[in-house]
């Protein structure tokens, strides 16, 4: 890739004005970008192009989850994704599939967060110590990957299971968020949240696909965590 | 369009650490209260702390003493920190933690099972001997698994949340009273009124008034812009605090926790330089300290790289497991931003913009203060402030590391306990807002719906940026400040005239960084202002000019005005249970 000058086509839509949306490019000139990332390429064509490119952020260090777009194709996070990264003459910008568009690379997360809400994802546990649980290095470290999900909605946006079943299906980040609490040695709920997640759809139309583990940006893997509630079911006979 | 009004028992502003867990304690008790928050709550800066929390907990040790925190603590601050706010964020702190603990925080264990402690910055035992392993931690994302643990009891307690609102301004009657709250629904860019008899300021930092920081894009000084046209003072806006180590010009920050876990900085030379500054403490001497140290290595040409502009961090002697289990977030963030595996190199890494030490001036229980007639501290009625926005303070001219996730969890706590006391013995109804109470804080939003021209939003905050970052950086001097000062006035003035190309009403985030940019302007006034006038080194404010400590006529918070008065705010030295610690010279 020319690293001087980068060829960008970007979604674009605004509601207001636009009938339909349509992808809209620029080239960027390298020295714009402050940085080496893909956010730092929208923020230059919003500074230098054109200030009404619509997206989130806000840490820009791929823990607060706001920029969570289809960059050429795969979902990522903008402000950890490297242009040196990006293969192909021209970047192509477009916001999460399967959500429906606020504005340009913004969409609407609302069913994405009921998902969410609906697993209970809190600790419960009605008996504490005075001091802090004891909590065994090993049923600690059950936790890891469990718990750093940053909901940024990449994997959810790409399970072909979610397209068709957006309000039936949990998801890939609700239901690794079940399983966080599930396999939390302080939770006391285990059993109530397996049966929760019983039937036909809430957790079992998951197909083992796998393509939220491919673009998890935190490398995380939603779908060694949705076999392990399964197994857990199994064993625990709900 | 008349603009919709809805009443609440509280408004809090800000969805990171202190506005949540002040949400929780408020939730709990029944009372109505919104959370306007202008990205969704989880996106909040809070995320992005890495390194840990301080309690007195003595997991690692077997042995701490909440005072011995709290003398680290005010030493820490260069003794500008209140010592009745500090001794009690100390003495609270052990109960703070274990409460995140019983919410279900994810911390990391010991082989006991118990929180996981690592050594930090700054923090002894015994009042100044030998390191302790203070800072409780969930590997190096603490701040992740402190900020949704509180998001997700917030679901459970069923606080209403308006996220993505822009809390535009305070809304006062005629007495300076706080009533309420002008924000706009960024997706619909409509506007809407939030009253409530209190009001909490919880809107955290406002690093992106430097060119490189640390801090997250959204962190602007909303709080402290709004609290500014209210013609309340800010205080103590000269103390920013440069961590030592920024990655090399991303700015992102690796935590401190890398060096707690026994990395150490060099120079070109492969010098340990800290152990010739600090002997004692060495690479876990307070921030302001080893970013002093850095600064001097680098302009005495002992710098890396071909414009020796950086030092190095090296990790490369750690075993594999430590850095895995320990610090997985900085490997990661390390090979992304400095293109470098920090088990096999160094990391390249200089002193970045981090966090702001003062604020909007606050007494020990949030309540929001400014000076009377004579000279006094009188409350302002209806107004809050707790977290990285607020100066409690507890942080005074320098911040200890893994203090701050303990301020804004032990303070948003205390503001949350604090109103409902308030509400409860008051229970008349705040004052109706008026329509010109309403136009009043409409005034910038109407501005800049309506201007054709003028200069374009992000290249002023470009501009802006660029002074704070040459002008205003970890040394300072009477020369470079002053010139800084005359070129930000200039931008202030260019401020009031900038002109939107975006003029939907859907997501208009263009709106949104006008609004912020005319916060973060007046931040960067403050700030500047109050370093020139403050002629002394204490804590992050080091002047060449003045390099010693001066406490005959500076031991005392300054406090800025819109306007450009300035004013003084005596250091609390009445803390309740222990006798105060006096003033003494700083040494690690």
């Amino acid at each position: 890739m020319n690293t001087d000058l980068y060829h960008v086509s970007v979604y674009r839509f605004n509601p207001e004005v636009d009938k339909k949306p349509y992808m809209k490019n620029y080239q960027v000139k390298a020295s714009d970008c402050k940085g080496v990332m893909v956010l730092d390429l929208l923020e230059a064509i919003k500074q230098h192009h054109d200030p009404t490119l619509s997206f989130r952020r806000s840490c820009g260090e791929g823990v607060c989850g706001s920029d969570g777009m289809n960059i050429n194709g795969k979902n990522g996070l903008a402000c950890i994704t490297p242009l040196s990264d990006l293969e192909g003459k021209v970047i192509k910008l477009r916001p999460l599939l399967s959500f429906p568009v606020v504005r340009d690379l913004i969409v609407d997360l609302s069913q994405f967060y009921k998902q969410y809400e609906s697993v209970q994802p809190y600790l419960q546990n009605d008996t504490m110590p005075a001091k802090e649980n004891v909590q065994s290095y090993e049923e600690r470290k059950v936790l890891d990957g469990l718990y750093e999900c940053i909901l940024c909605a990449c994997c959810t946006s790409s399970c072909p299971s979610s397209w068709w079943n957006m309000d039936k299906f949990l998801g890939p980040s609700a239901l690794l968020w079940a399983c966080r609490f599930i396999m939390d040695s302080r939770d006391t709920e285990t059993m109530a949240r397996l049966e929760d997640l019983q039937g036909l759809y809430r957790l079992f139309r998951c197909r083992g696909v796998g393509m939220c583990r491919d673009v998890c940006p935190k490398g995380l893997n939603p779908t060694q965590a949705i076999h392990d509630i399964r197994e857990k079911m199994l064993r625990d006979a709900v | 369009m008349p603009i919709q009004q809805q009443s609440f028992d509280v408004i809090i502003v800000g969805g990171g650490g202190a506005g949540l867990r002040a949400a929780l304690q408020l939730s709990q008790a029944n009372k109505r209260v919104a959370v306007i928050s202008k990205v969704f709550p989880t996106r909040s800066h809070t995320v992005s702390a890495q390194g840990g929390i301080n309690a007195a907990l003595g997991n690692t040790d077997g042995r701490d003493d909440w005072r011995w925190h709290m003398y680290d603590t005010i030493v820490g601050s260069d003794y500008l920190g209140d010592q009745d706010a500090i001794e009690y964020m100390c003495q609270h702190a052990p109960e703070a933690v274990y409460e995140l603990e019983h919410m279900g925080m994810p911390f990391s264990r010991n082989q006991q099972g118990k929180i996981y402690q690592r050594a930090f910055g700054g923090q002894t035992q015994d009042f100044g001997g030998d390191l302790v392993h203070r800072t409780c931690a969930a590997a190096d994302r603490t701040g992740h698994a402190l900020l949704h643990t509180l998001y997700q009891q917030n679901i459970k307690s069923k606080t209403i949340f308006f996220s993505e609102w822009y809390a535009v301004d305070l809304i006062q009657d005629e007495q300076q009273n706080v009533t309420g709250v002008l924000a706009i629904d960024i997706a619909s860019g409509t506007l809407g009124v939030f009253s409530a008899q209190a009001t909490v300021l919880a809107t955290g930092g406002a690093g992106q008034i430097f060119y490189t920081t640390t801090n997250a894009y959204t962190n602007t000084g909303d709080g402290l812009g709004m609290v500014l046209r209210a013609n309340l003072p800010l205080q103590d806006m000269e103390m920013w605090q440069f961590h030592p180590t920024g990655v090399l010009g991303a700015g992102v920050l690796i935590t401190e926790a890398a060096r707690g876990e026994g990395g150490y900085l060099i120079n070109n030379k492969n010098e340990r330089y800290m152990e010739r500054y600090a002997p004692h403490l060495k690479d876990l001497s307070c921030r302001d300290v080893v970013s002093r140290c850095s600064m001097i290595e680098i302009r005495e040409g002992r710098g890396v790289g071909s414009e020796g502009d950086h030092v190095l961090l090296k990790l490369d002697h750690l075993d594999a497991k430590v850095l895995n289990e320990k610090l997985p977030g900085i490997v990661a963030l390390a090979k992304t931003f400095a293109g470098v595996d920090p088990s096999k190199e160094p990391i390249p890494v200089t002193p970045t913009c981090h966090y702001m030490m003062g604020g909007i001036p606050t007494d020990r229980f949030g309540q929001v203060v400014k000076l009377n007639a004579q000279g006094e501290d009188e409350c302002v009625r209806g107004l809050y402030a707790a977290g990285e926005c607020a100066s409690v303070s507890v942080h005074g001219a320098n911040r200890l590391g893994a203090n701050s996730l303990l301020d804004i969890v032990v303070f948003g706590r205390s503001v949350g306990v604090a109103i409902i006391s308030s509400l409860e013995q008051n229970k008349q109804q705040a004052s109706p807002i008026t329509e010109a109470q309403i136009e009043a804080a409409s005034q910038r939003i109407l501005r800049l719906r309506k201007t054709q021209e003028g200069e374009q939003v992000a290249h002023l905050r470009t501009v802006m940026q660029k002074i704070m970052q040459e002008h205003f950086g970890v040394f300072r001097t009477e020369e470079v400040m002053a010139e800084g000062l005359v070129q930000l006035k200039a931008v202030y003035q260019r401020v009031g005239h900038t002109k939107l190309s975006d003029t939907s009403q859907t997501f208009n985030t263009e709106l949104i960084e006008a609004l912020e940019l005319e916060n973060l302007i007046l931040v960067a006034m403050a700030s500047a202002e109050l370093a020139l006038a403050r002629q002394e080194s204490r804590g992050a404010h080091a002047r060449i000019d003045f390099p010693n400590r001066d406490d005959e006529n500076w031991f005392k918070h300054s406090l800025y005005y819109i306007d450009g008065k300035q004013g003084q705010r005596p250091v609390n030295m009445r803390p309740s249970m222990v006798d105060p610690f006096p003033l003494k010279e700083r040494k690690y």
